[in-house]
């Protein structure tokens, strides 16, 4: 076939059609991500109770197990926090929060990776030096690391008062920045195969401004890489503002994401209440698996040397 | 060889430049030093005279050399929050992070190694199946989550572990070790396994591949053909020369325990470095977190020198590469 591997027009042949209907695990894998999207999209209009409604709240309903346990409430199925708090609806509204964040800081890391591999591939010279050395650099750091500093850094310049509304876009800063250098990479790379490439020569010879050349011709052809990177991350994402959020760093209880419900789960693990901190664990667990497994289907129906 | 040597040890120290150049501006930029270190009731005059004594009136180049000049004798100035030298706060709590990461990886080793070679040589049985399926959950959960879950097993269920602390630890000249009495020793098992996981998923699945690659290859069949025990072939010949690179990976990794270690010790309370950065990010204590940058950075281009190193005296290749270079 003459069709170029791993452009966007691979992502609906129909090999992947295929290869996905072919394989039990990835359909059961795509389901659960989509459920928990879908969940945690309508949270609003499916969750039992608003966790954020102080009228809805009452101590009296505060500690209870769930609905299935000898003194559980059938009012609320996973059971209640500290503050009566419904623990089901308090998971969909933070796996919303969750999947937003992870969502943009992928969005964010993907843009600036994409940018700065096809500008280092195709200037090359000093520019690229430049850009692969910083990525170098910033490759010596675990991502958690870098995310924890700038956390930190943006912390000690915002001051503690704006904290609460600033936390959400401060993690989607962190995490995007702390995970561009591995696209940056990998679309150097393609962009140094194509950009030798018969219609790129083309499409410099009838006078197409670089900036067109990249992002309408060089671009769609490396893309397939790209796509593979950001479902792998998403779930790496999703990890890393639940680790912030639980280290305390992250979300605030105010608007708690997955992490900040495990973390305040975690002060009642002691007295033996475990459903505060083990349904939202379980919830994460189970997400990013899910979305793991994707990533591991997609990166095997993309690769042209394994099909 | 030499000028290979010598390239590699150039860019470690410009890596390592680059990040004291982060840490000086973290430490000069965010935030004004001096209203970190006095109390309200200082006067301006005496902030000035403070400012005049500290060098801050000096050009930034002057600056960011005296930051250096003092990285190297090892004095990061004072932590704001501790009011007492970051170098001595790092210092008593190196051993705890050391002996942690160490023990981790002594586990994830001493039990990654042999499963690996297990679920090689029995593709398909079901405790291979098993291990896999496993090691692919291990991998999605947080390093927090396994945390939780073991404290809730062992220590709040069971009650047969401690679930915070170091125990009782000896002091040997500047060190101090948990690994010498029995609580302590209790108290680094949770820990321990918590960080030590996901390596061993790691090791585990990159035995397993590196085995079954080399038991393809011709050497092995010429063994079996020489009809030499499977037990010499899969362990003398074998797993022998699927060990280089598990040995570089497990080197390699060694920063992200570094970096899981503060997930770990934050869970444990463990008295260590970690939880050290974890609290002065949470109080942006820009001295303790500019220190444990540079400290960080040293050890991650140390080990990525050392390897780059190993290699090139294991394989004889990589010289010729760059020499050509």
């Amino acid at each position: 076939m003459t069709r170029p591997a791993g452009g966007l027009a691979a992502l609906f042949d129909n090999d992947l059609v295929h290869s996905f209907l072919h394989s039990k695990v990835t359909m059961v894998a795509a389901l659960v991500t989509l459920a928990i999207v879908l969940a945690a999209a309508f949270a609003p209009w499916i969750a039992p109770h608003d966790p954020f409604d102080l009228r809805q709240l009452s101590l009296l309903d505060s500690h209870l197990p769930p609905a299935w346990a000898p003194d559980g409430d059938r009012r609320f199925l996973l059971g209640t926090d500290d503050q009566g708090r419904d623990v089901l609806s308090a998971i969909l509204y933070g796996a919303r929060i969750s999947l937003g964040v992870g969502g943009l800081s992928v969005a964010l890391a993907a843009a600036l990776g994409i940018v700065l591999g096809l500008v280092a591939g195709y200037a090359g010279g000093a520019v690229d030096s430049l850009i692969m050395r910083a990525a170098d650099v910033q490759l010596t750091f675990p991502a958690i690391l870098i995310a924890l500093l700038i956390d930190g850094t943006m912390r000690a310049l915002s001051g503690e008062a704006r904290n609460e509304e600033t936390a959400f876009w401060v993690l989607v800063l962190s995490i995007g920045l702390s995970s561009w250098v591995q696209y940056a990479r990998t679309v150097r790379g393609s962009t140094l195969v194509e950009k030798n490439k018969d219609y790129v020569l083309a499409a410099r010879l009838i006078g197409l401004s670089p900036t067109s050349i990249l992002f309408r011709h060089v671009l769609p052809n490396v893309m397939g890489p790209v796509l593979v990177i950001a479902t792998i991350n998403f779930g790496l994402a999703i990890i890393l503002e639940a680790t912030l959020s639980f280290l305390g760093v992250g979300l605030p209880p105010t608007q708690p994401s997955l992490g900040t419900l495990i973390s305040i789960g975690n002060k009642f693990l002691f007295a033996g209440e475990w459903w505060i901190a083990i349904f939202p664990g379980a919830t994460l667990a189970g997400l990013v698996l899910a979305i793991n497994l994707l990533g591991d289907w997609l990166r095997d129906a993309l690769n042209p040397k394994l099909r | 060889m030499l000028a290979f040597l010598v390239r590699r040890a150039l860019q470690a120290l410009l890596v390592l430049l680059v990040v004291a150049l982060i840490a000086f501006t973290l430490f000069r930029f965010v935030g004004d030093p001096i209203n970190q270190m006095v109390g309200l009731e200082t006067t301006a005059a005496e902030r000035a005279q403070l400012r005049e004594a500290l060098g801050l009136n000096d050009p930034v180049v002057v600056q960011f050399g005296r930051f250096v000049w003092h990285a190297l004798h090892l004095d990061f100035g004072v932590s704001y929050q501790f009011k007492q030298p970051v170098v001595a706060l790092i210092g008593e709590r190196l051993p705890a992070t050391i002996e942690l990461a160490f023990v981790s990886a002594l586990f994830a080793l001493l039990l990654g190694i042999p499963m690996g070679v297990h679920t090689a040589l029995n593709r398909g049985s079901w405790l291979s199946t098993l291990l896999l399926t496993v090691s692919l959950v291990g991998i999605s959960l947080p390093v927090f989550l396994t945390g939780i879950l073991l404290i809730f097993i062992f220590a709040v269920t069971l009650g047969v572990l401690p679930s915070f602390g170091r125990g009782e630890v000896v002091r040997v000249g500047f060190w101090t070790t948990g690994l010498l009495t029995a609580s302590g020793l209790r108290a680094i098992v949770l820990p321990a396994v918590t960080l030590g996981l996901f390596q061993l998923t790691l090791i585990m699945r990159l035995v397993r591949s590196e085995m079954l690659e080399v038991l393809r290859t011709d050497y092995i069949k010429f063994a079996r053909a020489r009809g030499l025990t499977d037990r010499a072939i899969n362990f003398g010949h074998a797993l022998k020369n699927t060990l280089v690179p598990v040995i570089t990976i497990v080197g390699l990794q060694l920063g992200s325990v570094i970096a899981f270690a503060i997930i770990t010790e934050t869970v444990f309370q463990w008295p260590g470095m970690g939880l050290l950065f974890l609290i002065a990010v949470q109080n942006a204590d820009i001295p303790v977190m500019a220190a444990y940058l540079l400290l960080v950075a040293a050890i991650f281009v140390t080990i990525n020198l050392i390897v780059d190193l190993l290699y090139a005296i294991i394989d004889p290749r990589i010289r010729v590469e760059a020499r050509s270079a």
